[in-house]
């Protein structure tokens, strides 16, 4: 299979060729995804076309297909599991219908009433949760079927908090689209302006100053780290075990208050910018991001240490919610969710881009597949993300932190896409610019997507007590999904 | 973790009497607040959290009104796994159309007196998403609010000053 000549090099450099492809160069992506030749990476509609992302993880390349399309298309998620959701989005959006797909229920469309998947057997009851949440965490629904007290099947549903960010984007400038990258996912607010100044520079084929692609890995690892210390004391916390929530709150306030000197704002919202980065990081901040960081440092050996040493918490968390490595790697999950299953893709390694072609980092990988791995996966992230602070603030470029973005040369408009390794894993964005420079169309691809269906298969034949663990070890985005 | 007990027993808490240098000193409005929660709720008012199409923004500033550094619950403030146990719902985001009957349905199951935060810009007036047809604009736009605390996401301070500033008003109220 031929897919689009993008070599990794110029991937985020390059504006993308728009070559529309023939029903049967779809139909062989779908046989190559099927065959696991090849990777989903983003499936989204638009006016009267379909398109695909897809990875060739061996060569390390990413092709783009477009299938003009009307009303209807040839599913690919009867072929390819990992694709039905999209698919179900793209026809809610963009009425285009998938045809031959196995399930036709609306996705993130919520007009009609939601059937939920019959279920057959013996002693079976049904427990609803949501959309509203007995924590403080985002609306979805669950639906458990259990046999006692094990859980036989999870159906989700998804979409409470579909915003219609890619609605708002298109016809926007440039700024209103990189704000409202940064609230798709309130947690991953640097990974997905990252990604959308990406795929704008790639289409316009302006990259952005070596300081300020510094100066965005500073922002994006202090983001992974505090996500991954909020992560691992809310699992932990989840297992009753709170002292490890305590401590790792305490880290990740530390990192807040240190990136809010630093940069003007607790989580770095709206620091990245197309063509650079708005604010440039002074001795001050630098100062600062190193005590707090000085301080994660000298505590996470402890946190380690208490982590594997205490029974009772690696009782609830080893061997609960496996999920297979063959799944993980059919599924395309990024992030803790796939390297814990033994899937090492990270795209700061397998698809660099700048600065981390220049940076010594080692992609943690576990092959529990299970809570525990997925604990540790976490950790031995948060080691290397400090590496790479140390090695990003020791060796901070001169020079100016923002280019000026020359509108797209081409009378037809420009596109590129972005790919940012955000905590939870990799953030797609496929900009389409018009002729005018204003937003003609803009998909940003969540991790979740491709994680949200496993969470259905890791939680098969454990108990519905342990579903929050599991759950909090995933860590899903249903506003990054929902959009 | 014997270490860790024993280090605590041993250490002062970080709890911070100002937790922000330079800061209107948070622990005078921790005082004010209890001051004012004893009369009016007896020593405790306790919040739901209702996620109504926000970024998970809000929610994780919410989160940190829990760390040892703000310390919620030395004001009497605590959070509820049921609205039917809270004085105060604390809505985050814009309210999506999908979300509207679940936040409909979540007042009308607080008991009364209630009062409603909304958190976050997106809680004011649909935010950034204003004009989406797929929300129904800010928190009023569905339930009542007493009170809204700006911010995109609001500090932890700043969610704790709005609740001083709600007890302000439901004593005028009452």
């Amino acid at each position: 299979m031929d897919l689009t000549p993008l070599a990794n090099a110029d991937l985020r450099s390059t504006p993308l060729r728009r070559d529309h492809c023939t029903l049967s160069d779809w139909s062989t992506a779908c046989a190559a995804l099927e065959a696991g030749k090849l990777t989903l990476l983003a499936l989204w509609g638009e006016a009267a076309a379909v398109r695909m992302a897809l990875l060739d993880e061996g060569a390390g390349r990413i092709g783009v297909l477009t299938l003009p399309a009307e009303t209807a298309f040839p599913s690919v998620g009867r072929h390819h599991p990992p694709a039905q959701r999209l698919e179900r989005a793209v026809a809610d959006l963009w009425g285009l219908a998938p045809a031959g797909a196995p399930d036709a229920r609306p996705w993130l469309g919520h007009t009609a009433p939601y059937p939920f998947l019959p279920v057959e057997g013996d002693s079976l009851h049904q427990v609803p949760v949501g959309p509203v949440h007995a924590g403080i965490i985002e609306p979805g629904h669950f639906r458990f079927t259990a046999q006692g007290e094990t859980v036989v099947r999870l159906e989700e549903r998804l979409g409470y908090v579909h915003k219609g960010i890619e609605a708002l984007m298109t016809g926007a400038g440039l700024a209103r689209g990189a704000e409202l990258a940064g609230r798709t996912s309130g947690d991953s607010c640097v990974a997905y302006q990252w990604a959308f100044a990406q795929a704008a520079e790639a289409a316009l084929a302006c990259p952005a100053p070596p300081r300020a692609q510094h100066i965005r890995a500073v922002l994006a690892e202090l983001e992974r780290l505090a996500n991954h210390l909020g992560d691992i004391g809310a699992i932990c916390n989840d297992a009753a075990f709170a002292m490890m929530l305590a401590q790792c709150s305490i880290l990740r306030e530390r990192l807040l208050r240190a990136t809010d000197l630093a940069f003007g704002h607790r989580m770095g919202k709206d620091v990245i910018a197309p063509g650079g980065v708005t604010r440039d990081l002074t001795p001050d901040g630098v100062a600062a991001l190193e005590a707090a960081l000085a301080e994660v440092a000298g505590r996470l050996p402890r946190l380690v240490a208490l982590y594997d040493g205490t029974a009772s918490l690696q009782d609830r968390t080893v061997g609960t919610g496996r999920l297979s490595p063959d799944l993980a790697r059919q599924f395309g999950a990024g992030g803790f969710v796939g390297r814990a299953s033994g899937r090492s893709f990270d795209t700061r390694r397998a698809l660099p881009y700048a600065p981390y072609d220049a940076l010594a980092f080692a992609v943690a990988t576990r092959d529990g597949g299970c809570v525990n791995a997925r604990v540790w996966v976490r950790f031995d992230e948060v080691q290397e993300s400090l590496g790479l602070l140390s090695q990003l603030l020791a060796s901070l470029p001169g020079g100016p932190v923002r280019t000026d973005l020359l509108p797209a040369r081409a009378t037809e408009g420009a596109e590129g896409i972005g790919l940012v390794e955000g905590f939870r894993g990799d953030v797609f964005v496929h900009l389409a610019l018009g002729p005018d420079g204003r937003i003609a169309r803009c998909h940003l691809r969540d991790p979740s997507w491709f994680q949200w269906p496993l969470l259905e298969a890791a939680i098969e034949g454990n108990i519905i007590a342990d579903f929050p663990l599991c759950n909090k070890s995933f860590n899903c985005s249903y506003s990054g999904h929902d959009l | 973790m014997r270490k860790f007990l024993l280090q605590g027993l041993m250490s002062r808490p970080l709890t911070e009497p100002a937790p922000l240098p330079g800061d209107p000193a948070v622990e005078e409005l921790g005082r004010a607040l209890q001051a004012r929660l004893r009369g009016r709720l007896g020593r405790s008012l306790t919040i739901r959290a209702v996620d109504a199409g926000s970024c998970n923004g809000c929610e994780l500033e919410i989160h940190a009104l829990a760390n040892p550094f703000y310390d919620l619950e030395r004001f009497g403030l605590h959070f509820a796994a049921s609205p039917r146990h809270a004085d105060v719902l604390l809505v985050t985001g814009p309210v999506t159309r999908n979300m509207a009957e679940a936040l409909r349905r979540t007042y009308t199951a607080t008991p009364d007196p209630k009062w409603v935060v909304a958190a976050g810009d997106c809680a004011r007036d649909g935010g950034c998403f204003a004009g989406s047809p797929a929300i129904l604009g800010g928190v009023a736009a569905v339930v009542p609010v007493d009170l809204h605390v700006p911010g995109c996401p609001p500090s932890p301070t700043a969610l704790l000053q709005g609740l001083l500033a709600l007890l302000d008003r439901a004593a005028t109220r009452a």
